[in-house]
């Protein structure tokens, strides 16, 4: 296999905060120092992107000391959280802003698409569009003239194509924009998030074409995406993106769970800043538990989730802490109230703080979002004392992973189902 | 296609007199249909469309004569007044608009420059071509009030420097490009030149014989007005076409000189700007 792109000490510095009374002052003192032939006297400075914390230096390194080799024919996942430099550096592929230091060699020409539709313009035909749009993506007007057919029945905007832009749906004008990106050819394809639009129908046709680019016609793809779903379908390899560092290239599975992994800290957990002091039973913090113990807001199908609710007992009432869980549909899964079978002897009417713990058994829920209630009631009769609405939001990840799985050997994703439970299934052979 | 197996590099590094020659043909689809878009747009939506294009230079002119010609009393060379200022306002038109619409390339397209990649320079380069149709119809208009005058009217006497019109025209435009392409490129950083553009290009005509022949300044004065690289264009316009007022080559190979070293300096400052603008702007 041969190397396509390779991507060498590849560094961007950004200034932070506005263009102002310093900057002219910080360009005269660069360009003093370039007078005299020394290095760039902002180069030395500089921290690590890390959007959370507040540091001391205007200057940040977007991507600091990138190394890739990338092969013919290879979808490359790029992976990281907002503001890791997943932009940067496709805007640096791209070519539409340069590099620091370092260097991208390349083979063949790169293509880009980081918006549908870029350069349309409503008051032009659909018609018009697709070939402006087209020249813009580095086609030239005899092949778009040769796909033009192609093109429209891709994106299934034919009746309108004659009509200006401005009358059309966004998600029309995002069918066309893609469409007409779908159809260049370059060697090495740069995407970004674009197939998150679009309607369900449309997203499939999208990620089907792009399987097509890149295992059927041999290209090279580049692809951004949070929609870890759309990476596992499509990639081969992966970069996981960390404050604009990476680690080196990786395989699509351990840069998902380097994706997932990184959202541990303060997610999953809610703790309430100041207590209400008047109420007879009150909620004062939770959590949601991984099986190693960490707070987590996205888990495996197949992992236990935790669930571990920290309350206070005011006035010896009787209390019964409980959860439901929705899904995204707003379907309610499920509702769990922590009353053992045997309720009888079990009362915690004393005064003082508990921690009541619940499990949720992994190969259970369905992949999906989901949101949690979080109430304090008495049993019977029934008096709510406290109830937190979507107290959190977590995430169930098919990781597509056979082994550990209630899927098996099972391929396609079945998204209707609430539940995905792996049940203990056994079988009689009756006759050959 | 074009240009499979052939590598390419991205570095931090400049060339900055890269014309991109072979870039720029590539994307001559994409020219074509920048100026295409930019003619069919302009209009669409308007009752009267295209005639707009007359109808200004129309009433500027009777604005001038007005004030210039009736209120102020400012002598025209003894050429007739309409086709005096109609003259400079076509020639200066065409300038002025190129300078206007490419001084906010980057900040008017950046996002379309923020998202795909393709020879800036393209967007500037099809802004003066599209305005280039845009003073052919004024300049149609001009030759209709000249053809008027010189059937009727002794007064005016066309010479052979006309041949240099097309030569004018280019000088202009590179002028206007250059102009602009430098403005375009502080404006990413400091917008304060937005602001400066707007009047500046007002100002700019009243150092220019537009409304007045250059014989009307006083000879103290008038080396600012020659100073000036539009000035011998504006006035070689209205020579050729009436045969008053100068020609002198030597301050047409001043603008001519002018504007090519201006374009080359104006090149560098777009490419290093072209590079990492997304960044400022």
């Amino acid at each position: 296999m041969s190397v396509v792109i390779k991507i060498e000490n590849l560094s961007k510095q950004y200034r932070l905060g506005l263009v102002g009374t310093g900057t002219l002052s910080h360009d005269l003192r660069r360009w003093w120092h370039l007078v005299r032939g020394k290095e760039d006297p902002y180069l030395r400075i500089g921290e690590v992107n890390d959007r959370s914390t507040k540091g001391t230096s205007d200057y940040i390194w977007a991507l600091k000391d990138i190394n890739i080799e990338v092969n013919r024919g290879e979808v490359l996942g790029i992976i990281g959280k907002n503001g890791a430099g997943k932009s940067t550096l496709l805007k640096i592929l791209s070519k539409i802003t340069a590099p620091t230091t370092g260097s991208i060699t390349y083979n063949g020409r790169i293509g880009s698409l980081l918006e549908a539709g870029t350069g349309f313009h409503s008051e032009l035909t659909g018609r018009e569009n697709v070939f402006l749009n087209g020249a813009i993506l580095g086609m030239r007007k005899r092949e778009i003239y040769n796909k033009f057919d192609e093109i429209v029945d891709f994106s299934g905007c034919e009746r309108y194509i004659d009509t200006p832009v401005k009358r059309y749906s966004s998600g029309m004008i995002v069918r066309l924009g893609f469409a007409v990106a779908a159809f260049l050819e370059p060697e090495i394809l740069v995407v970004d998030e674009v197939l998150a639009v679009g309607d369900a129908e449309f997203q499939k046709k999208a990620i089907g074409k792009m399987q097509k680019v890149s295992r059927t016609e041999g290209r090279t793809v580049l692809f951004v995406s949070h929609n870890m779903t759309s990476i596992q379908a499509l990639c081969t390899k992966a970069i996981y993106l960390k404050d604009g560092t990476i680690g080196g290239l990786i395989s699509v599975k351990e840069a998902v769970d380097l994706y997932f992994n990184a959202n541990w800290q303060n997610i999953g957990h809610f703790k309430k800043e100041k207590l209400k002091t008047n109420l007879p039973a009150e909620i004062i913090e939770a959590r949601l538990l991984n099986e190693n113990g960490d707070t987590s807001d996205s888990f495996f199908i197949y992992e236990k989730i935790l669930i571990e609710i920290t309350w206070m007992n005011r006035q010896g009432v009787n209390v019964n802490p409980n959860f439901m869980l929705l899904n995204r549909q707003g379907i309610t899964v499920m509702v769990a109230v922590d009353t053992p079978i045997d309720w009888y002897g079990d009362k915690k009417n004393k005064k003082g703080t508990y921690i009541s713990r619940a499990t949720i058994p992994g190969n259970l829920l369905n992949a999906n979002d989901y949101s949690i209630h979080i109430s304090l009631d008495s049993g019977s009769p029934r008096i709510c004392y406290e109830s937190n609405l979507d107290v959190f939001r977590f995430k169930i990840i098919d990781s597509m992973d056979e082994k550990n799985m209630a899927r098996g050997n099972f391929s396609s994703v079945v998204e209707d189902a609430v539940l995905w439970p792996a049940l203990e299934w056994n079988y009689t052979f009756l006759e050959a | 296609m074009e240009q499979i197996n052939k590598t390419y590099t991205i570095t931090p590094g400049k060339n900055l007199f890269d014309l991109k020659l072979n870039e720029i043909w590539y994307h001559r689809d994409l020219f074509a249909l920048f100026i295409k878009r930019d003619i069919t747009v302009t209009y669409k939506q308007t009752v009267l469309g295209p005639l707009w294009f007359v109808i200004q230079p129309l009433l500027t002119t009777l604005m001038f004569l007005l004030v210039f010609g009736r209120i102020a009393g400012i002598p025209t060379d003894g050429v007739p007044p309409v086709l005096f200022y109609l003259g400079g306002i076509t020639i200066w038109n065409y300038f002025s608009e190129c300078l206007r619409l490419t001084s906010d390339t980057f900040v008017k397209n950046s996002g379309l420059f923020g998202k795909i990649y393709f020879p800036r320079i393209i967007t500037p380069l099809s802004v003066v071509s599209s305005n280039l149709i845009k003073f052919g119809i004024q300049f149609v208009l001009f030759l209709c009030v000249f053809f008027y005058y010189y059937f009727n009217s002794a007064q005016i006497h066309p010479n052979i420097t006309l041949f240099c019109l097309p030569l004018y025209i280019i000088i202009l435009a590179i002028m206007a490009l250059g102009f602009g392409l430098i403005i375009s490129a502080m404006t990413t950083k400091y917008r304060d030149l937005t602001f400066l553009i707007q009047f500046g290009i007002q100002l700019w005509m009243y150092i220019t014989p537009v409304i007045y022949p250059i014989s009307q300044i006083p000879m103290k004065y008038r080396w600012v007005v020659m100073a000036n690289p539009v000035s011998s264009i504006v006035e070689s316009f209205k020579y050729g076409f009436t045969g008053a007022g100068n020609f002198y080559l030597s301050s047409i190979i001043y603008s001519g000189l002018f504007s090519i070293v201006l374009f080359f300096i104006s090149l560098a400052i777009f490419n290093r700007t072209e590079r990492t603008f997304m960044d400022t702007v």
